[in-house]
Parts: structure tokens; C-alpha cells; sequence
């Protein structure tokens, strides 16, 4: 079970007092043609390594943050708040 | 060296000293008409069925690992038809058709067991969803039955029908043709099969890369052992897949979960059917070995860690107890997770891609078992001919675009 930092309530928190909530910073397009509409609903990133995701603190504060994790060995680099940019300290490549 | 009984009391005065490898550890040649990248059961079939049906020899299969040692080996053996809707009813059922005939058609005893699949009803919800199912199954032919709580605990006298339970059992559906398969003989099955066919098959060989021509089109895979030149390439690589296809720059409608099986010590034969329940997410079979084997959920967060959370593992035991009272002092052998790639629709993708060359069989997220003969089947039509047979044509990578989805997500998406 992953220790989870929420960057509202400042607390380090088990997995099971959050709801993981998909792929980070995938923006809505505007007057999207089909295909881009699909890439937006369905086509994600998905990689071994570093990955920016989003998180929502639904037994605390409610809200929703995201996080950097390596999803190779599930260790969270880093929490930052919703609209905050992705760290740019860490590479996407990620070091697994 | 064919397998017979003749062959079998042979080696067996002889001590069993005789028998030869099973298939080749081949170097990779120069170049090969097409390369399977992904030596699972779906790999492998795909390879075999490419040399058999279409006459194509000169092809290779490579692997990371070694053969079988992913999802292939990973999985929770259960192999059904049952699905919902006629596009899932129709390859499903192509590979149970393909099953029967397995052990035969590879002189390799796959083990497959039509021991019947029971899907338990726990509430009004589940019996309407679950008797759709059994309708739909019908009208295409595919053999699914209603039992009630009784009949249920006549046909599995394990089930624990009584009321006084957080979930009760409420009904089932009975698929009697469904069952097990021996998850490990199918991938050594279809591996000396295509073998003895001609088919390389190269273990210990990670891609490291895909090469592409100035057209765009596929010119060869880059890997451990070299380069290899090839026109066609299939990606038959599970949870992997998204790795793969990012390396032609194809990003694909895939998330990676992490999937838990469990085996208990080993027991006298205690349990003769599949029960799967997705409400309470748990579903238990018994091996030949003797051990009980279950199935879990998928972690919620998509990783390639191969392990999975304790408490997700821990919450299919407590269905499993309520369920199952009587195997409620078993102790657990062994606890692994495998990595399935899971698309939006929970129906899996055989296709071409926008890379000419490319073609892709993945997305069969926490079910793909069941299908690996009639997955490799089709497979092998689309990377020999250039275009998907009927079968497979609707599960294209396009729908994602037009919108034609083959959503089995609501009625099957914890237990396949």
C-alpha cells in the first residue's frame, strides 16, 4: 500500500483514503475533430517509469492533487497541487 | 519426437533419457518476413498459426524473457465464451472452438478441462446482468444456463448458498463448456509447434527499438542480440505494449494495472468446477495439483511493478472465506502479480496501426487467456495478409475514433 503525501492537508496518508484518478495534465480540447477528441478520452501515455497522475484525497480533504511515481517501483517522487506544473526537477524518463 | 503412448513407455524403460529438446535456442538471422515481438501464448500462437495457415517459415519470435514467463504463466488458467455482446461472443467462442481440438492439433496435451464456469448473482443487479448474459449467449449459440442458489450448491457443493452472509448468493450462470487449461502446456505447446515448423524463436532478446524507412514503414526491430530486418512486425507484448508501440511513436488507448493471483497448499480434491463472483472480485478454481487457485482484482493505479497491494489480495480472501467456509484454514503458498494492459472498453485490440507494417494484438486486460488460440488465430491472418478477417475486424484501433466500442467494461470488468 503506497504512503501517499496530500499537498492540502500536509499529512502522509495510506492509498486507501484516496482514489487514483488517471494520467496528469491532459488538457480538453477545444472544437476537437474526432481524432483528437479520441486521444483526449483514450489514448494515454502510459510508461514504464516516471508518471504524472492525478490523485483525489476523498476520505480527507476531497480534493484533487497530482503526484509523480515511478511505476516501476511504485515509489512517489513527488505531490504537487492541482494546476501546478509538472515538476520539471525529474525527468520523464524515470529511473526505474 | 511426436508424443504417443507408444513413445511415452519407450522412454519410460529407458529412464526417459531420450527425449529430445522441445524447440530450438536459435541466433537471429539477418532478416525474417515478420517478427512477433512477445513469446507469450499469443505470441506463439500467433507465430504458429503464421506457419501452418499461411505458409510463412521465415519468421522469428522474440522475447525479453524467457517463453511463458509473463502473463502466460501468471494467469488463472479460465477459459469460457459467455461474453456479452456478438462481437466478444464470436472470438471468444473461435478460441473455445479452437480448444477443444488444441491437445490434438499440437500432439500436446494442453490440459484443457470443460469443468463448467459458474458466475455467482449476489443481488437483483447481478441476476438482470447476469441472465442478459445468458440470453445473449443463447441467441449466438453459446451454451450458458440459470441455475438457482441449490442448483448452484448441487453443482459446486463447496458454494456457500446461506443467507445469513454480507453478499448471499442469489443465482449463477453456468457455462459447462468453459473450464481450465494447463497455462504453461499451451505456450510449450504452440513454442514446439511453430518450432518444428521452421519458427525461430528467440528468447533473451529485449526490443530495444523499432526502425522505420523513409516512407514511415517498418524496416527492422532493434534488439539485445542486433539488428533485424523485417517488413512486418506483430506486437503481441501485454502489458508492455504502450512501451513497444511508443518506440514507433504510436500512442495507444492502454493502462497498465497490476493483476494478483494466489495459490493455496495443496489438498485433496475438493472443488470440480471454475466460480467466479465480480461482486465481491474473487473467483477460485482447483489445480490437478491440488492447490486452489485465485484470482484477485487490479491494483487501482496503473504500475509495471509485477507485485500488486496487499489489502486488494486481502479483500479477495475475505470473499473467498465467505464464499468458500470450508477452505477458510488453508494456507497460502504463493502470492504473484502479472501487468495487464487494459483498454477503455475492457475488449482488446487486433489491428493494423498508422505505421505501415506495424500491426498490434493487445488489450485483453485481465481475460486474455481464454483467447490465446483464436487471439493468435486472427492474428496470424492480419500480420499474413495486411487486413483483419471478419472476426477480428471489429476490434480495431480505429473504433476509438468512430466511436464503435465493444464496451464489456460494466458486465465484466473484475473477473474474466
Amino acid at each position: 500500500m503506497l504512503l501517499i503525501h496530500c499537498p492540502y492537508c500536509e499529512m502522509e496518508r495510506p492509498e486507501i483514503e484516496f482514489r487514483y484518478a488517471g494520467e496528469a495534465h491532459l488538457a480538453r480540447p477545444d472544437n476537437p475533430d474526432d481524432a483528437t477528441w479520441a486521444e483526449f478520452l483514450y489514448l494515454r501515455t502510459n510508461p514504464r517509469g516516471m508518471h504524472a497522475e492525478r490523485w483525489r484525497h476523498i476520505h480527507g480533504c476531497g480534493r484533487y492533487f497530482n503526484c509523480l511515481r515511478d511505476t516501476v517501483s511504485d515509489r512517489i517522487a513527488e505531490t504537487y497541487k492541482a494546476g501546478e506544473a509538472r515538476p520539471t526537477t525529474l525527468s520523464g524518463k524515470g529511473a526505474a | 519426437m511426436r508424443f504417443s503412448a507408444f513413445s511415452v513407455i519407450e522412454q519410460g524403460l529407458k529412464g526417459n533419457r531420450g527425449w529430445p529438446e522441445q524447440w530450438r535456442s536459435p541466433e537471429p538471422r539477418a532478416s525474417y518476413d515478420a517478427v512477433i515481438v512477445g513469446a507469450g501464448g499469443h505470441g506463439l500462437a500467433t507465430a504458429y498459426y503464421l506457419a501452418k495457415e499461411h505458409s510463412m517459415r521465415n519468421i522469428a519470435v522474440v522475447e525479453k524473457g524467457w517463453l511463458g514467463g509473463g502473463n502466460t504463466g501468471r494467469n488463472t488458467t479460465v477459459v469460457r465464451s459467455n461474453y456479452l455482446w456478438e462481437e466478444s461472443e464470436a472470438i471468444y467462442e473461435h478460441a473455445m472452438k479452437l480448444w477443444e481440438g488444441l491437445s490434438h492439433e499440437l500432439n500436446y496435451n494442453v490440459m484443457y478441462s470443460p469443468r463448467g464456469v459458474m458466475m455467482l448473482a449476489h443481488n437483483i443487479h447481478d441476476e438482470q446482468v447476469l441472465k442478459r448474459h445468458v440470453h445473449a449467449n443463447r441467441l449466438a449459440g453459446i451454451d450458458s444456463e440459470w441455475l438457482t442458489p441449490e442448483q448452484a450448491k448441487a453443482f459446486c457443493p463447496l458454494l456457500n448458498i446461506e443467507k445469513n452472509v454480507r453478499y448471499p448468493v442469489t443465482g449463477a450462470t453456468l457455462q459447462r463448456r468453459g473450464g481450465t487449461a494447463r497455462h504453461d502446456a499451451v505456450a510449450w505447446g504452440y513454442a514446439r509447434g511453430a518450432d518444428r515448423l521452421g519458427v525461430d524463436i528467440i528468447q533473451n532478446c529485449e526490443v530495444t527499438g523499432i526502425r522505420r524507412d523513409a516512407s514511415g514503414a517498418v524496416s527492422g526491430v532493434e534488439t539485445a542480440k542486433g539488428f533485424i530486418a523485417t517488413r512486418r512486425i506483430g506486437v503481441v507484448a501485454a502489458g508492455n505494449t504502450s512501451v513497444l508501440m511508443g518506440m514507433a511513436d504510436v500512442r495507444m488507448p492502454l493502462e497498465s494495472y497490476p493483476l494478483q493471483a494466489l495459490v493455496s497448499e495443496p489438498v485433496k480434491p475438493i472443488m470440480s468446477c471454475v466460480a467466479m463472483s465480480n461482486t465481491v472480485h474473487a473467483y477460485m478454481s482447483q489445480s490437478d495439483k491440488g492447490e486452489l487457485v485465485i484470482g484477485a482484482g487490479t491494483d487501482v493505479y496503473t504500475s509495471y511493478s509485477q507485485t500488486g497491494a496487499l489489502h486488494i489480495a486481502n479483500h479477495t480472501l475475505e470473499a473467498i472465506c465467505e464464499l468458500f467456509p470450508a477452505v477458510r484454514r488453508l494456507r497460502m503458498l504463493r502470492n504473484w502479480g502479472g501487468i495487464v494492459d487494459v483498454t477503455p472498453d475492457r475488449s482488446p485490440i487486433i489491428g493494423k496501426t498508422p505505421v505501415p507494417g506495424l500491426f498490434v494484438n493487445c488489450g485483453w486486460g485481465t481475460g486474455g487467456f481464454k483467447a490465446t488460440p483464436g487471439s493468435g488465430h486472427v492474428f496470424a491472418h492480419l500480420v499474413a495478409k495486411g487486413e483483419p478477417e471478419a472476426i477480428a475486424a471489429p476490434f480495431s484501433l480505429d473504433r476509438f475514433r468512430t466511436g464503435r466500442l465493444i464496451d464489456e467494461a460494466a458486465a465484466a470488468a473484475v473477473a474474466h
